[in-house]
């Protein structure tokens, strides 16, 4: 039964770091049509900014927790202004083309700047420690990611649902040109939500450095695993997002614990099924050729 | 009476609660021409690509030649022998004129999979297709790339696309949308002349009135979705029915 | 016409360079040269469905991997002389591509481009801990490079003659695939990348036509696997990691995605590029990712490709 807790949230961790990253990806999608392959690498610029602050400027994890975020929408609104923007009206392989040297850029950055070793940065003071859950001891970090996974969906879910801000968003990635004509200064909007993508990337990378080992690795094995959540549950669907980093967090969570010799794959035989089975994923609109 | 080539019972569309196309039933015999009539959004084009493949009707049949094709996709029914051409051109721009007949020629032929020749030495797919842009007055800029015809000869290179792979049953959308004066009455004299061969079976949709009772043996009239009238150009051309939908369109038009 | 003989002539002339080249330049470019040939081919193959059928793959390196694997074991442990390697190498990569393929082209471009990506790491992964059967992260190594079979008499573990059949086996290949393009399936590629749904019209299931053409750009990819393990003396999951297949897109879009020698021409900027470069960093990606990056905002049509434009006035 213990082993049975600790593996639940052990997957509900997992699973909402996964959701916070991949519904990032999957709103840029929606607005800019866009799949930014560089999504992971600003996940980890985002750890190794909180690395920077933590580790070699002393800052708090809370300090490093809003500036390390800020930083990478930046870099993210340089991106899509310097950058993104030259291919729009092109075909939309231009624009993947585009992410996927931004992926090798950043990447390779982050190994050139900080170096290829693997650093660690402790959780703040105030979430050290175990709690105990059903009768489990449980970090009180890993506690706290469930919590900030849980706050940033519903942030996500009323920001797109009950403002103002969130129906121009919405409307923008509807209709493009009927947007614009509403007077919606679209190309602002579109710079406006690939920087908030970014950031909540960011966010993510920022509550997973104390959780994880920060490496040069990092944003790859999370970009694929983010393109395994939205296969599953469905791109362009943010219901969908949860439901696919929920089903990989379990996949992760008691497959790790149960089954380590196939761990690797199991993500993989996973997407596979659902190919099969449901290719548009679990709960997505049209995707097929 | 003859079998009818095509046979459509009941065929119903409904997208989310809208009926784009509301239980319609038609017979096409051989060698006729149906022209289809009826105002926009009368589901004339929905029609079509259930029929085409390229939609699979919420309910209702299609007959044809005696066998259910209802909800096959579009390479199976284009292969029975019903081809179809589009509202918007839709040809392969970069492609040369003759090479996108050569495509067309090359799946009906059952070459599509030969990799270890020459497609410029298959001497039988390049005069027959030279043929074909022959009949269609396009052999002048066969080598030219489709993107730079003017709207008007793409439109029939669209018609030499539909006819290379030989079909039994024509389905035409709007042939002469957006042509001049001249270039239409072209291609109504060509699809005449198609129709008179008895080679082809045809079903036209068309707004302008003096093509469809140029080239029509029958016209079927749709109205939101529904069959509002069927029968010959003169019946359809006394129809109250027909009369009141496109007159009350006029009106509203005029009220506008 | 002249434009025809011009180019006949060009290639002729590259052709007697090629053959000529171990006689004009300092040792070290006889490796550089089989590297570029090797490339050249990955990166040709890479193009068939990229630039030909218009689907971008970001896996491709999965089966250049699989057909280096192939043949750094079948050298291993069997002894097998490397033409018949090279032919199963050839065989276990299409068959990679069968399974890979099958999933992925269902779906439209932008999943294609992320399953491919997800897929082809899911093989490196495989590379990386199955150690038991490729030794993980150290590669296989120590291979024989003894004889070349069919009864010739070469001398493989020459720099100079490996050169020489890799050059004859990519002219060979190069000519293979170059037909394939332009044969009736060729044709029909093109036209899929352009207007899937028009052909779908004409009679043909325009997947199945997509699956194979991913197939066969598969097979060429493991035959150029297949030359590179005996060459890189090791098989090992970097030729699997998604940075190979980055390279086979940077190829390809440097020469040019249009034509048929652009991604060779790609291929040989790449590697006097990576050459220079790498003697001056380690960070050889970094500009890597630039210049793509550079490549598609600017010069989406390659530098071959854009030669190529002006003179044939497009």
């Amino acid at each position: 039964m213990q082993s049975f807790i600790a593996a639940l949230l052990n997957s509900l961790d997992i699973a909402l770091l996964l959701f916070v990253i991949a519904v990032g990806l999957n709103i840029i999608f929606g607005v800019l049509n866009v799949i930014n392959f560089a999504h992971g690498a600003l996940y980890m610029l985002g750890a190794y900014f909180a690395y920077t602050a933590m580790g070699l400027l002393g800052l708090s994890f809370w300090v490093a927790l809003v500036v390390a975020p800020l930083l990478v929408a930046v870099v993210a609104i340089a991106i899509e202004r310097l950058m993104l923007r030259m291919v729009y009206d092109r075909h939309i392989t231009d624009s993947l083309l585009l992410t996927f040297a931004l992926l090798l850029i950043i990447d390779e950055s982050v190994r050139m700047i900080w170096g290829p070793s693997i650093h660690v940065v402790d959780p703040p003071a105030l979430l050290t420690g175990t709690f105990s859950v059903f009768g489990v001891n449980y970090p009180i970090y890993g506690l706290f990611v469930i919590a900030v996974g849980i706050a940033m969906m519903l942030g996500l879910w009323l920001l797109f649902t009950r403002t103002r801000l969130g129906r121009i968003v919405r409307a923008a990635a509807l209709d493009r040109e009927m947007a614009q004509t509403l007077g919606i200064n679209v190309p602002m909007v579109i710079t406006g939500v690939f920087a908030f993508g970014a950031w909540i990337a960011a966010v993510g990378g920022v509550v997973a450095a104390p959780m994880r080992a920060i490496g040069p690795a990092m944003g790859e094995k999370i970009i694929i695993e983010s393109f395994i959540v939205v296969v599953i549950g469905g791109l362009g669907s943010f219901p969908g997002t949860l439901l696919g980093a929920l089903v990989l967090g379990f996949i992760h969570g008691f497959g790790g614990r149960f089954l380590p010799e196939i761990n690797l794959v199991l993500p993989y035989i996973g997407m596979a099924l659902v190919l099969l089975i449901k290719p548009q994923g679990l709960m997505g609109k049209r995707a097929s050729a | 009476m003859t079998e009818p080539l095509l046979s459509i019972r009941d065929l119903t569309k409904t997208f989310g609660g809208v009926h784009a196309v509301d239980g319609v039933s038609l017979d096409v015999q051989p060698r006729e021409t149906v022209a289809l009539i009826g105002p926009n959004g009368a589901g004339k084009t929905t029609f079509y690509n259930m029929i085409s493949g390229r939609m699979a009707p919420t309910s209702g049949s299609i007959h044809y030649d005696g066998d259910e094709i209802t909800g096959l996709p579009p390479h199976r029914i284009s292969r029975l022998g019903i081809s179809r051409s589009f509202q918007i051109t839709n040809i392969f721009q970069e492609l040369s004129v003759r090479q996108n007949v050569e495509v067309a020629l090359t799946a009906f032929h059952g070459k599509a999979l030969s990799m270890l020749r020459l497609a410029s030495r298959d001497r039988e797919i390049i005069d027959e297709a030279y043929v074909l842009l022959k009949r269609l007055g396009l052999e002048d800029v066969a080598e030219q790339r489709a993107g730079v015809l003017n709207y008007g000869d793409k439109r029939l290179l669209e018609i030499a696309i539909v006819l290379a792979t030989r079909p039994r049953l024509v389905l035409l959308d709007e042939p002469t949308a957006g042509m001049t004066p001249e270039e239409t009455r072209h291609v109504t004299h060509l699809i005449r002349k198609l129709a008179d061969s008895g080679d082809y079976t045809f079903l036209v949709t068309e707004h302008d009135m003096s093509v469809v009772f140029g080239l029509a043996d029958r016209i079927l009239v749709m109205h939101r979705g529904q069959r509002l009238a069927e029968g010959t150009p003169e019946e359809i051309r006394n129809d109250p029915e027909v009369k009141r939908a496109y007159l009350g369109e006029e009106e509203e038009e005029a009220a506008s | 016409m002249t434009t025809r003989l011009m180019i006949v002539g060009v290639l002729a002339l590259v052709l007697a360079a090629l053959i000529l080249l171990p006689y004009g330049v300092p040792y070290f470019y006889i490796f550089v040269a089989t590297e570029i040939l090797i490339m050249g081919l990955f990166a040709a193959s890479f193009n068939l469905v990229f630039g030909y059928t218009g689907m971008l793959s970001f896996g491709h390196a999965a089966f250049f991997g699989m057909g280096s694997y192939t043949t750094a074991m079948l050298l291993l442990h069997l002894q097998v002389p490397l033409v018949w390697t090279l032919l199963a190498a050839m065989l276990t990569s299409m068959l990679l591509a069968a399974v890979i393929g099958f999933f992925c082209v269902r779906l439209n471009e932008v999943y294609f481009a992320m399953l491919t990506l997800a897929f082809g790491m899911m093989v490196f992964a495989v590379a990386h801990q199955w150690r038991s059967v490729t030794n993980g992260s150290d590669g296989i190594t120590g291979f024989p490079l003894t004889e070349f079979g069919l009864g010739l008499d070469l001398q493989l573990a020459n720099p100079l003659v490996y050169y020489y059949v890799v050059l004859v086996v990519v002219v060979l290949a190069a000519a293979l695939l170059y037909l394939v393009t332009r044969s009736p399936f060729g044709l029909i590629l093109k036209a899929i990348s352009e207007n899937p749904e028009r052909v779908s019209f004409c009679g043909l299931n325009e997947r199945r036509f997509r699956l194979i053409a991913f197939i066969v750009a598969g097979l060429f990819a493991g035959l150029a696997g297949g030359l590179f393990a005996p060459f890189n003396r090791v098989a090992s999951p970097d030729m699997i990691h998604w940075s190979q297949s980055a390279e086979a897109v940077l190829m390809t879009i440097l020469g040019g995605s249009a034509y048929f020698l652009g991604p060779f021409f790609g291929a040989m900027v790449f590697v006097l590029l990576e050459t220079w470069i790498t003697s001056y960093t380690d960070h050889w990606m970094l500009f890597l990712g630039i210049i793509l990056a550079l490549m598609v905002m600017f010069f989406r049509r390659g530098i071959l490709g854009t030669v190529l434009d002006r003179l044939l006035r497009r």
